[in-house]
């Protein structure tokens, strides 16, 4: 794992300006451990007051400084992601090895539920979520939620993997020494999978904190817990644009985009690593 | 043929597995949580004021037919389904007596429109610009396009939705923001009419291009520049037929096939960009009408939207997928 990271910063700038714009966020958001304000708090500064010396991002309507305050957003947004990318992951890891391990009709049954996972469009689902649950709603909930949704895709690609994976040598030879499925799976097949699941992780990240941002934005999450789309929400709320207010609404935006792409960068990298003929052909090595 | 009558079949059943399993996810949803939607409505309705007890229980009796949630588990169940399959989801609670498929209904063009009309567009373009990025490795122009598409797609449709309405809304404000129609305008077959038309969705399709292309485009670039190492593209070289001649019907036509399938498999999420895009804009689609319905608390609305969204994109993949044979012959013979 480590040589490949090596030769990801060595021959792909694209990681490298992931790994810049993803540890850029990452600290920003650490950054909300030594805040002088609780998130919750209001009125703690002057409110609508421009960027300024004294606050970097301005403030908000209600009073809260926008720079403490989005560190708060980014951090919860990004646990938000991760909670959902790790969760799925279970389950996605679990039906794609199983399914392309054993093929047959166990696969065909997994592959139609997965592709019918894929094709539902679930943001009505989710909305529907939210109304029956209204104000029992919280992110854990909303996080298992979209956990059990969003696995689909992710277990496909693992499969196409795994299927690969079974024809090789030492699977047989593995077979054949006595080792027992479940053996052969986790030891000796997942860490070839592991790539992939980090190219899928990071792309369940974005796609989950898409989904948080435009939920929250319409108030259809707990809008008491900051995130980035909480901010807006309480910006749209306060009509924010229309005030002239527009630090409120700009750098949440500007720093979610920058997480994305950061997110982004990081899962295609690794995906174009993945694939032989792109990785030789940007290491110099082949024709194309 | 009879290759093709068994593909046909065994997408059909597919199809009827999607549908099967989404409106049992809706089902899941709306029943197994703990709130009983009867009491909200109620709580919400007798906020204000006081209601007498005898109208409250009554109130609660005929919401439970309203809603379809009386009976037992069973009961409930058939009455989920019946509503879903002959489309009949009761009055709707915030637009009374209004039935919901009629709400539904007259949303449902728009969204197919916005939908349709975008797709096409960002799916064209996308396809046709990463096959030249992708035959055509060393073009300066084509290597910018690429590095934009890879800033603006993984930015979800929300916020490109937000973007765009903010550059056009208080920046530079030339297009309406805002409707699906102008207001003041009679509806009919008149040029006024379509003109305001094709001005109000220019911003809606416009965001939901810029997200969508992206994707079309960095798909098709890396599939191409595999293509055009296969010893078939070398011989046609070799054999001195033309470099357009090559990259339409020898390239792009084999590397169309797998963005084909994947349209089929993104149409789920394109869909969920679509409504949220039509929110933002005010457009009078589905998107619009799930929040209002939300925010008014019509609960039969909500769920009729959700179901109907799920058989309406499990539609749209089963035409992609029966007309995926014309493009790529192979399925026809295995």
């Amino acid at each position: 794992m480590f040589a490949i990271l090596r030769d990801l910063l060595r021959y792909r700038p694209e990681f490298r300006l992931g790994v810049i714009l993803t540890a850029f966020i990452v600290a920003f958001a650490c950054l909300s451990f030594v805040s002088p304000y609780p998130p919750q708090d209001q009125f703690v500064v002057p409110p609508d007051v421009p960027p300024s010396w004294a606050y970097w991002f301005g403030t908000t309507s209600r009073g809260q400084d926008v720079f403490w305050q989005l560190t708060f957003a980014i951090r919860n947004t990004m646990l938000f992601g991760f909670a959902v990318a790790v969760l799925s992951r279970l389950i996605s890891i679990g039906i794609g090895m199983w399914s392309g391990y054993k093929g047959g009709f166990a696969d065909r049954v997994l592959m139609s539920i997965n592709d019918t996972f894929i094709v539902i469009p679930l943001f009505p689902l989710l909305v529907l979520f939210y109304f029956v649950m209204r104000d029992k709603m919280s992110w854990p909930l909303l996080a298992l939620a979209m956990a059990c949704l969003g696995w689909a895709y992710d277990a496909r690609l693992i499969r196409s993997v795994a299927l690969s994976l079974k024809t090789r040598e030492f699977t047989q030879q593995s077979v054949f020494s006595g080792m027992r499925t479940h053996e052969i799976v986790l030891q000796e097949h997942l860490p070839y999978v592991l790539p992939i699941v980090f190219y899928t992780t990071m792309n369940n990240m974005n796609w989950s904190i898409g989904l948080e941002v435009t939920l929250s934005v319409l108030g259809f999450t707990n809008i008491d817990t900051p995130t980035v789309g909480v901010m807006i929400y309480w910006a749209n709320q306060h009509t924010a644009l229309v005030a002239g207010i527009w630090w409120w609404i700009f750098f949440p935006v500007l720093f979610v985009m920058i997480l994305f792409i950061g997110l982004f960068l990081l899962a295609i990298s690794m995906n174009e690593y993945i694939d032989p003929r792109s990785r030789l052909a940007r290491m110099g090595g082949a024709p194309g | 043929m009879n290759a093709y009558a068994i593909y046909a079949l065994k997408r059909l059943f597919q199809f009827v597995l999607v549908v099967f399993i989404g409106i049992n996810l809706a089902y899941l949803i709306t029943h197994l949580t703990p709130i009983d939607p009867v009491e909200q409505t109620v709580s919400a309705a007798t906020m204000f004021g006081s209601t007498s007890p005898e109208a409250i229980q009554m109130m609660r009796q005929s919401l439970r037919e309203l809603y379809g949630v009386g009976g037992s588990a069973f009961d409930q169940y058939v009455t989920f389904w019946r509503r879903v399959l002959v489309g009949d989801f009761g009055p709707s609670l915030s637009a009374f007596p209004t039935p919901v498929s009629t709400l539904i209904g007259r949303a449902l063009p728009w969204t197919a429109g916005l939908l349709t009309v975008s797709t096409i567009i960002s799916f064209t373009l996308g396809n046709l610009l990463g096959g030249l990025a992708g035959y055509y490795r060393d073009s300066r122009t084509l290597k910018a396009a690429g590095i934009v598409a890879m800033a603006v797609h993984p930015i979800p449709y929300y916020i490109i939705a937000f973007v765009v309405l903010i550059v056009f809304g208080y920046l530079w404000p030339v297009l309406p923001i805002s409707g699906g129609y102008r207001m003041n305008t009679a509806w009919g077959w008149n040029t006024a009419f379509a003109l305001s038309i094709i001005t109000h969705a220019i911003l809606p399709v416009a965001s939901l291009v810029l997200v969508g292309i992206g994707g079309w485009f960095m798909g098709m670039r890396s599939l191409v520049s595999n293509v055009v190492t296969e010893d078939y593209v070398t011989y046609a070289e070799l054999a001195g037929v033309g470099r357009g001649k090559i990259l339409r019907s020898y390239v792009m036509r084999n590397a169309l096939s797998p963005q084909v399938t994947g349209l089929a498999m993104s149409l789920g999420s394109i869909f969920n960009g679509a409504i949220i895009t039509e929110q933002v804009f005010g457009y009078p689609g589905l998107g619009t009408l799930l929040i209002q319905a939300v925010h008014a608390g019509d609960y039969s609305l909500v769920i009729g939207i959700a179901s109907v969204s799920i058989v309406a994109v499990s539609v749209a993949v089963l035409v992609i997928d029966l007309l995926y044979p014309l493009l790529d012959p192979r399925v026809k013979v295995s």
